[in-house]
């Protein structure tokens, strides 16, 4: 039967014809896990009677919600996955590689056609290279780490085809929140999004990311693109595997088709507080901002921080506006200091932090304050994600972030001259 | 008990800020729950309290604390007309009774509920509203109480393989 590529990294790893409604117990290839859900799932790891993980070369573990420890509470959690890696033999990236999913697709240990599963809900991003990775909480981890196995149930997909060009400073993350905007926050509940189309094959890895990055934000429990030239290419020197093709056959089913066209695409921003509250940005231009974040899973690579460097020329930003700009690992990080582009938003006047998940989830530094607006290249919005309750949060694309750092205000990065 | 109203897309960080998550201990988070966004819950909830919410209910972040936060403060039910896919399934794990209701935009803070699971329906304010089956795979888990009581009456898993 025509399968869609999500029913056939299933099938390829049960060995029969699976498709989507089928609930299977998977075996899995990785389970990632880090310091806030990470120290849940080994509790319930022990409570399940776990003595020794299913595999510890498919765990991935590191540190990056509350990095370096922020707080006495987060050094003991820290302290705890150390001794657990320690005591399981499982590799730990500790403090210093960046976020978690930047990380794990970086580490070669998360390959096309793999199942995978992570205690983070952006874990639904290495279907950038042609993986099936969803997020789970921390008693699933705690399962997944013991059995090696999960219950999935498998998911129909959205195909989402995109054709044209973009123009300039508009991107990936345009896209990806016009299609929020368009699906909505609950419209892909339970489904997979497989992301296609003549932009999506000219795309760099670093978009395909910022997509599949926010399948979750339409309830999706993946995103996927199928692995092209572009995939194996960026996998070189990561994996030894040889390309393989693995794409849906042209009668998949699927429980939707959605056509975009970027070449009329503007830059679009999510105002508070859904992401799926996604407007062109010239309803939100002026809007006062306190602060910018230009970093997370969702835009922290070398492609983004491009972005916004070219926006940025020689200017400076706003002194009203607090900058953070914080690469999503270790690796994106030494690349864009190499390319000088550091030492240009410090000239500019921003903070420049190690890599790390930032204020992103309101968890660790960077906070803002009751009344105070945050735009940011991250990915959720939500009343209170980034401090205080009674702040905004915008999301935005990294030119758009540069370009309204400059002015203080929300501002279209195409008003800025070159 | 008393029922808690809510409306569309409640996220996890609405129900337990990432501040919070250094904490594990139920009732401390409860204390947190719904912080800065509705203050009165973690006061006046009281054990056998429900939630009531519209669409998409527990939206966003993985982070299990907020069904444990949910469960520390008493509640034992959260019905919705729908739920976001990891809460949903992290409500399973952890033992707390999600009920998917699609007409629970009916139900007012008023109201006194009584869930009939079994039947496939609650009662609410005198009238009946119907609610979904639980899918098969996840029903062994809610009779166990959750997934590490599940996980303890089995030694090993079947995958898909053999």
């Amino acid at each position: 039967m025509a399968a869609t590529i999500v029913e056939k990294v299933f099938s390829a790893k049960c060995g029969r014809e699976i498709s989507a409604g089928d609930v299977i117990m998977a075996p899995l290839d990785a389970a990632m896990i880090h310091d806030i859900t990470g120290p849940l799932a080994v509790m319930k790891f022990r409570e399940m009677g776990g003595e020794r993980v299913f595999d510890p070369e498919k765990v991935i573990m590191l540190f990056d919600h509350q990095t370096p420890a922020d707080s006495i509470a987060a050094a003991e959690n820290h302290k705890m996955m150390r001794e657990f890696a320690r005591e399981q033999d499982i590799y730990n990236y500790d403090i210093q590689e960046g976020v978690c999913h930047q990380v794990a697709l970086e580490s070669g240990r998360v390959l096309p056609g793999d199942i995978v599963v992570g205690s983070d809900s952006h874990t639904c991003m290495y279907g950038a290279i042609g993986a099936f990775s969803t997020g789970i909480g921390s008693t699933d981890m705690g399962f997944s780490l013991r059995f090696g196995a999960l219950y999935f149930r498998v998911p129909e997909s959205i195909r989402a085809n995109i054709t044209g060009r973009f123009m300039p400073r508009t991107g990936p993350k345009d896209l990806i929140l016009r299609i929020i905007g368009d699906i909505g926050a609950d419209g892909a509940t339970y489904m997979a999004t497989e992301f296609t189309g003549e932009t999506i094959s000219s795309m760099h890895m670093a978009g395909r990311m910022t997509c599949c990055n926010m399948a979750i934000e339409m309830g999706g429990k993946a995103g996927i693109v199928p692995p092209d030239r572009t995939t194996w290419k960026w996998l070189e020197g990561k994996t030894d595997i040889k390309p393989f093709e693995l794409k849906s056959d042209e009668e998949a089913r699927y429980t939707a088709w959605k056509d975009y066209n970027v070449d009329d695409l503007v830059p679009q921003v999510a105002v508070p507080h859904n992401v799926d509250n996604v407007v062109d940005v010239d309803r939100v231009e002026g809007t006062h901002i306190d602060q910018v974040f230009i970093g997370s899973c969702t835009n922290g690579r070398f492609e983004d921080f491009a972005e916004a460097a070219e926006v940025l020329g020689e200017r400076k930003f706003s002194p009203d506006v607090r900058v953070l700009v914080i690469p999503a690992s270790r690796t994106e990080y030494l690349k864009i200091l190499r390319a000088g582009l550091i030492e240009r938003f410090v000239e500019a006047g921003a903070l420049v932090e190690a890599p790390c998940c930032g204020p992103c989830m309101g968890g660790s530094f960077g906070l803002i304050a009751s009344g105070e607006t945050s735009l940011s290249t991250s990915n959720r919005n939500f009343r209170g994600r980034q401090g205080s309750a009674e702040g905004k949060v915008y999301l935005c694309s990294p030119a758009t972030a540069a370009a309204s750092a400059i002015a203080g205000e929300i501002t279209d990065p195409r008003e800025v001259r070159r | 008990m008393k029922v808690w109203k809510f409306g569309d897309d409640i996220d996890t960080d609405a129900i337990i800020p990432g501040r919070y998550l250094t904490l594990y201990d139920p009732k401390v988070l409860a204390s947190h729950a719904f912080e800065g966004i509705r203050d009165d819950f973690s006061n006046e909830c009281k054990e056998g309290d429900m939630i009531v919410a519209n669409r998409n209910f527990g939206c966003g972040s993985s982070r299990e604390h907020a069904p444990i936060a949910l469960k520390g403060a008493g509640i034992s039910a959260v019905i919705a007309k729908s739920f976001a896919r990891i809460f949903y399934r992290n409500c399973v794990n952890t033992g707390l009774l999600p009920v998917v209701c699609p007409e629970a935009d009916r139900i007012s803070e008023e109201d006194e509920i009584v869930l009939h699971i079994d039947e496939g329906y609650l009662e609410a304010g005198g009238a009946r509203y119907g609610i979904e089956p639980v899918p098969e795979f996840l029903q062994k888990i809610i009779d166990c109480g959750g997934l590490v009581e599940y996980a303890n009456t089995i030694e090993e898993v079947k995958t898909c393989t053999e």
